[in-house]
């Protein structure tokens, strides 16, 4: 605890802005029921309501509250993202130990297997399998994570076939211990720093992702308030100069760019500790 | 070892097209009456199951798909029985197209801005160019796209916010009405191939050979040009054709935005329809395309530097 705060002391402005605004998000998208003026889907005006009066930031393409539906959208949007890491990461990351660890001819055929997996863009690719299994957010987050965990998987392998072989390794597997002591016990605790600094820029990569898979209408379907369909169903409002369907899309970018600075400043901290 | 990478690269290829074909296997239970959903009654799933084939063991449906693919026949739409050929011969023309336009634009421009922030490293300019190309990279895609459209069509009312295009549309026009879409797959692609540019030319300036130039007294655009780019053109020549590769994804979310009639367009309507058989045959074009300019960056870096094809 006190090394968390000697850290976040000497932490660059740029850190300090990504941890207060990623802050600032989970802090809006766990209470958005208290913060929201309206109710997730409730219409509360005529469509395409300018700015100002109850709704600060106007309706939607439906009449519902823009400002409403922007704060929903964080909880949406950014919990989904972090249910589709969090599983990517159990699943890349638990294979990739296992196959770096074991070895053989396991790893062989978990590296075939994945090299085609990342051979197809992931965009087509994700396309291709959400057409098979039809669009709905179940399938998006399983599509979306398993072929994230392909890059999780090259990562997390790569570490722990460093750490297998080095010498308390060893001295574990002579005691005798078993495969999963090995691996949580032993591997892991040495792993955890570039882990959670992949964590960090794989949420993006799959915030942007889903964003993008919504924006296209084949992501988190209504009526469910999403940032990446919000932009989709509100682009007329921009011919006539109204600048409310950028906000949805800001705040996806003001996020990436947020994740991004404390990513950097981890990376940064965990490399000059090796120095 | 050139002859190895691209033997590797068509195994590669023949791999995808069998997990492209496959994938629809995964599904448990059977696509026809996935597609149908409520609408299922025996006679239209053993329609639809004729119509995809679904009734025939799968290794011969495969070899079939295969073969027609290569005499250019591509099957047919689900949603409305037109032959795929005739669906995407002419947006398949317009996706080259404005991926090949925004590949002229960006690459030529994020190369001079890459050998220009490595010739005035850490002043001005550099720092500049630098935050703008991170920003960029950051920014979804329609993010960019919307900016644009808001910034030059609506405030400036310099450009037309759809590129809608046909097939006599004049080639002046085409490119008018395509400068928006190319805008925004320059921004996104430029970045990466700058910054990487850039760090590829400054770290070989660190190099003995690049200072005994400098101290002959030649100018330093000299030294940069000739004795530091042809040394670092081996990472470029690999980080611009990745970006080709790139460009040929991110033109489907550009695309949607702006109504352009291109492949990825059609790949993503299809995906709303579960038009099947569509959505294998684009996927199947942008897979490969993409693994193609894998193979040729690969091919590319080993002729650049020699030195590769005597590593062991």
């Amino acid at each position: 605890m006190a090394d968390l705060a000697t850290a976040l002391r000497s932490a660059p402005p740029s850190a300090w802005f990504g941890i207060s605004v990623s802050a600032l998000y989970v802090f809006v998208a766990l209470g958005a029921p208290v913060v929201a003026p309206f109710g997730e889907t409730q219409v509360v005006g005529p469509a395409f309501a300018p700015w100002g009066g109850a709704s600060p930031l106007g309706t939607d393409n439906l009449g519902r509250d823009m400002a409403t539906r922007l704060i929903y959208g964080a909880r949406n949007t950014v919990g989904i993202a972090v249910v589709t890491t969090v599983l990517a990461f159990l699943i890349g990351g638990g294979i990739g130990l296992i196959s770096g660890t074991v070895r053989g001819w396991v790893d062989q055929v978990l590296g075939r297997i994945v090299d085609v997996m990342m051979a197809i863009p992931s965009l087509i690719f994700s396309l291709l399998l959400l057409a098979i299994f039809g669009t709905s957010v179940v399938s998006m987050i399983t599509i979306i994570a398993l072929i994230e965990a392909t890059r999780i998987f090259r990562l997390a392998r790569a570490l722990a076939l460093g750490i297998a072989v080095l010498d308390y390794v060893e001295a574990a597997k002579l005691r005798g211990e078993g495969l999963i002591w090995l691996i949580t016990r032993e591997i892991l605790p040495n792993a955890t720093a570039p882990l959670i600094a992949e964590f960090g820029l794989r949420f993006c990569f799959v915030f942007l992702f889903i964003s993008a898979l919504s924006f296209l209408g084949l992501g988190i379907q209504p009526p469910t308030a999403d940032w990446g369909s919000m932009v989709r169903d509100n682009a007329a409002l921009i011919s006539y100069g109204d600048i409310t369907p950028l906000l949805p899309a800001g705040a996806i970018a003001l996020l990436t760019v947020a994740v991004n600075f404390v990513v950097d400043w981890l990376l940064h901290r965990s490399s000059g500790l090796k120095d | 070892m050139i002859v190895k990478r691209i033997g590797l690269g068509f195994v590669t290829l023949a791999v995808v097209s069998a997990v492209v074909f496959f994938a629809v296997y995964l599904l448990p239970g059977d696509l026809a009456e996935e597609i149908l959903g409520q609408a299922a009654t025996p006679e239209t799933v053993a329609n639809i199951r004729r119509e995809l084939g679904l009734d025939r063991p799968p290794i011969e449906r495969y070899v079939d798909w295969i073969t027609g693919l290569l005499s250019g026949d591509f099957g047919r739409s689900l949603a409305n029985g037109r032959p795929i050929a005739e669906l995407a011969g002419m947006r398949l023309v317009n996706t080259l197209y404005l991926a090949g336009f925004a590949a002229a634009v960006s690459i030529p421009l994020s190369l001079t801005l890459g050998i220009v922030a490595a010739l005035y490293r850490e002043k001005l300019i550099d720092r500049s160019i630098n935050v703008a190309a991170l920003t960029a990279i950051s920014l979804p895609e329609f993010f960019i796209a919307y900016i644009l459209i808001f910034a030059l069509t609506v405030k400036a009312g310099w450009l037309p916010s759809l590129a809608t295009v046909s097939a006599d549309t004049p080639l002046g026009e085409r490119m008018f009405r395509s400068i928006l879409p190319v805008l925004t797959l320059t921004l996104a692609v430029a970045a990466h191939v700058m910054r990487l540019t850039r760090a590829a030319i400054v770290n070989l300036l660190a190099s003995p050979y690049i200072e005994m130039a400098r101290l002959k007294g030649l100018k330093p655009w000299r030294v940069i040009l000739r004795h530091a780019l042809p040394n670092a053109l081996a990472p470029i020549i690999n980080v611009v054709v990745l970006n080709l590769a790139y460009l040929i994804v991110g033109v489907v979310v550009v695309e949607v935005v702006f109504a352009y009639p291109g492949l990825g367009q059609l790949m993503v309507d299809s995906v709303g329809k579960r038009d099947v058989p569509v959505v294998q045959a684009t996927c199947l074009f942008f897979a490969s395309t993409y693994i193609m300019l894998n193979l040729v960056a690969d091919v590319a870096t080993i002729a650049a530097d020699p030195r590769l094809l005597h590593r062991r």
